[in-house]
């Protein structure tokens, strides 16, 4: 069998009011990996995820998963089809629990019917359960463990972040769309979300990840994609990326090792 | 703690059930019984309704509209086509949940309130067909609902008829947290605070929110059929634009998100303008101050904003 892309994006384009907030951008992620995408505020970046996960059509381009031709489909059958992310503006559920927020995100692996749901079957009390055990093992996995019962409205900005990767994950996803994680973290919570960006990845997820951290972006990609205006104007590893002269120029300036944009939205 | 206490399924029905007996044993008089029975009435038709309004976040200005069609399939069914009258009232249910299937599946994919649009001018057809199809209906002046039995024993009498809608009104209550209480609820819930990120999460919005408006519209379907069991007789004032907006108040005013709260808003405007009835020229005014003074003091509605204070005062 001859081996399959995890994603393939084919001059994808998308305009708003004749202005092109992606513009002809091509990609392929052809195995699971970090792949990042790094630009300054309006490149487009969140757009594209926006795209990738259904929430807006694309005018132009294709997007296969797997092969798959999922160009415009509704954003719950790209989750059944194994596309999850987060938000870069948090999108908790502020009025369930910690643990119900995760248990959401495993709905589409939910089967029970409407009626048997009224009548509470075992079967729905079997489901709750199992979806219970399920969301307790990845909050242990991304440090809430302690929280599972806690409004998620109560939580930490840091924690409410980790709340966002814990849903996505729950759905059990082959690619992961990561919204600017690690945007208001502090030093110890960047570590972690070092450490748990890359587990994800090693365990067979593709993780697209838009963020503006460099030394984040710089350790922990396989791949790093360079936007601005809409466009893609580099990509390749991070070390080819940041000696990129035209990164350099438009970008990354000229201290590229410690120097991000400072952009905070 | 009030989080963990919404998650249990049996204190809302639990509670509802402790109030239907303690009233059924005390009730003072026969005029209590008929006024508890139209709290019981309209506080089924309301808890379904609270799943569509208070975790699908849609409205229906039109659900009186499924009650007519419950109340008039136990009256209209055994009266014209001698069917039997618990089968009618199963009858008037499914016809009522496909009514709702059918004008909810091309409405509800489109984001926004358009249900709420779609419901008013739905509840207005069924009550213009409900006055005008006199031959069927018997028009405005209504129509006489004969009772129905149950093991060969007719059942009639105010107590009777409280037992009954009451016990139903129970069981729809511990229906309804089960729903809560599983993925189709936890569905609900999530996509009231975000419905962007349901969505993405894997929740299928239309098909949640359609099977809420469903639930919702089979709910009011029997809490109609009660209702007309119980008075004997329907009008299509029951199934008018005026009951649909007053079911709507009882969601809001009892607490949108709340079992309880469909009861207790259910309660209040039935019984309220009982109570004011002696001030005759001034009771709307006063229902009407009444209810801005309620919506003020207690946003979130009269269960969950009590619910909050004694939250509040146990830390």
């Amino acid at each position: 069998m001859a081996p399959v892309n995890l994603l393939e994006v084919e001059e994808l384009a998308i305009g708003f009011g004749g202005v092109d907030a992606v513009d002809n951008v091509s990609f392929v992620i052809d195995r699971p990996q970090v792949f990042s995408i790094i630009g300054p505020n309006g490149a487009g970046k969140t757009t594209l995820f926006n795209v990738l996960s259904g929430l807006y059509r694309p005018s132009r381009g294709r997007v296969r998963l797997r092969g798959d031709d999922v160009t415009s489909l509704a954003p719950h059958r790209l989750a059944a089809r194994g596309v999850s992310r987060t938000f870069q503006n948090l999108q908790n559920f502020s009025g369930m629990t910690v643990r119900e927020n995760v248990m959401v995100g495993r709905h589409l692996l939910e089967q029970s019917g409407i009626v048997s749901q009224l009548l509470f079957l075992p079967s729905v009390s079997r489901e709750n359960r199992a979806t219970r055990a399920v969301a307790d093992t990845i909050l242990a996995r991304v440090g809430l463990e302690n929280y599972a019962l806690r409004s998620a409205n109560a939580l930490p900005y840091g924690a409410l972040k980790r709340l966002e990767i814990a849903r996505a994950l729950a759905s059990e996803p082959i690619l992961l769309l990561l919204d600017e994680p690690a945007a208001g973290c502090n030093a110890i919570e960047t570590q972690e979300l070092d450490q748990l960006v890359r587990s994800i990845a090693d365990d067979g997820v593709g993780v697209i990840l838009i963020e503006h951290d460099m030394k984040l972006v710089m350790k922990i990609s396989d791949c790093v994609m360079v936007m601005d205006g809409g466009r893609t104007i580099a990509s390749g590893s991070p070390q080819a990326v940041r000696r990129n002269p035209a990164v350099v120029a438009a970008y990354l300036g000229t201290h590229a090792d410690h120097v991000g944009p400072n952009a905070d939205g | 703690m009030l989080l963990y206490l919404r998650d249990d399924r049996f204190l809302s029905p639990a509670i509802l059930l402790g109030v239907v007996v303690v009233l059924g044993i005390w009730m003072p008089s026969n005029f209590g019984y008929r006024v508890a029975t139209l709290v019981w009435t309209s506080a089924l038709a309301c808890i379904g309704l609270n799943l569509l309004m208070g975790y699908a976040g849609q409205v229906s200005l039109g659900h009186a509209g499924f009650f007519g069609i419950g109340a008039y399939a136990v009256a209209v069914l055994p009266a014209k086509f001698s069917v039997n009258s618990w089968l009618s009232l199963i009858v008037g249910g499914i016809a009522s949940g496909l009514l709702a299937y059918i004008v909810g599946t091309p409405i509800l994919r489109l984001k926004g309130y358009y249900l709420a649009i779609v419901t008013l001018g739905l509840g207005i057809l069924i009550a213009m067909v409900l006055n005008n199809e006199g031959w069927l209906t018997g028009g405005p002046d209504g129509i006489q609902v004969s009772r129905p039995t149950v093991f060969g024993w007719r059942v009639r009498g105010l107590e009777a008829w409280y037992w009954i809608s009451g016990g139903v009104t129970v069981i729809g209550a511990w229906l309804a947290a089960n729903v809560l209480a599983s993925s189709t609820g936890r569905a609900m819930r999530a996509l009231q605070d975000s419905e962007t990120a349901a969505h993405v999460a894997g929740v299928n919005v239309a098909g949640v929110k359609l099977i809420a408006f469903v639930v919702s519209a089979v709910y009011a379907s029997i809490a109609g059929s009660c209702f007309a069991f119980s008075a004997g007789l329907i009008t299509p004032e029951k199934a008018g634009f005026l009951y649909s907006v007053e079911l709507v108040t009882m969601v809001v005013i009892g607490g949108m998100g709340s079992i309880l709260g469909s009861v207790v808003g259910a309660a209040v405007l039935t019984i309220l303008p009982q109570l004011l009835a002696s001030f005759q020229d001034y009771e709307q005014i006063l229902l009407g101050l009444l209810m801005m003074v309620v919506m003020i003091f207690l946003r979130s509605g009269i269960v969950p904003s009590i619910a909050s204070w004694v939250a509040s005062w146990r830390r």
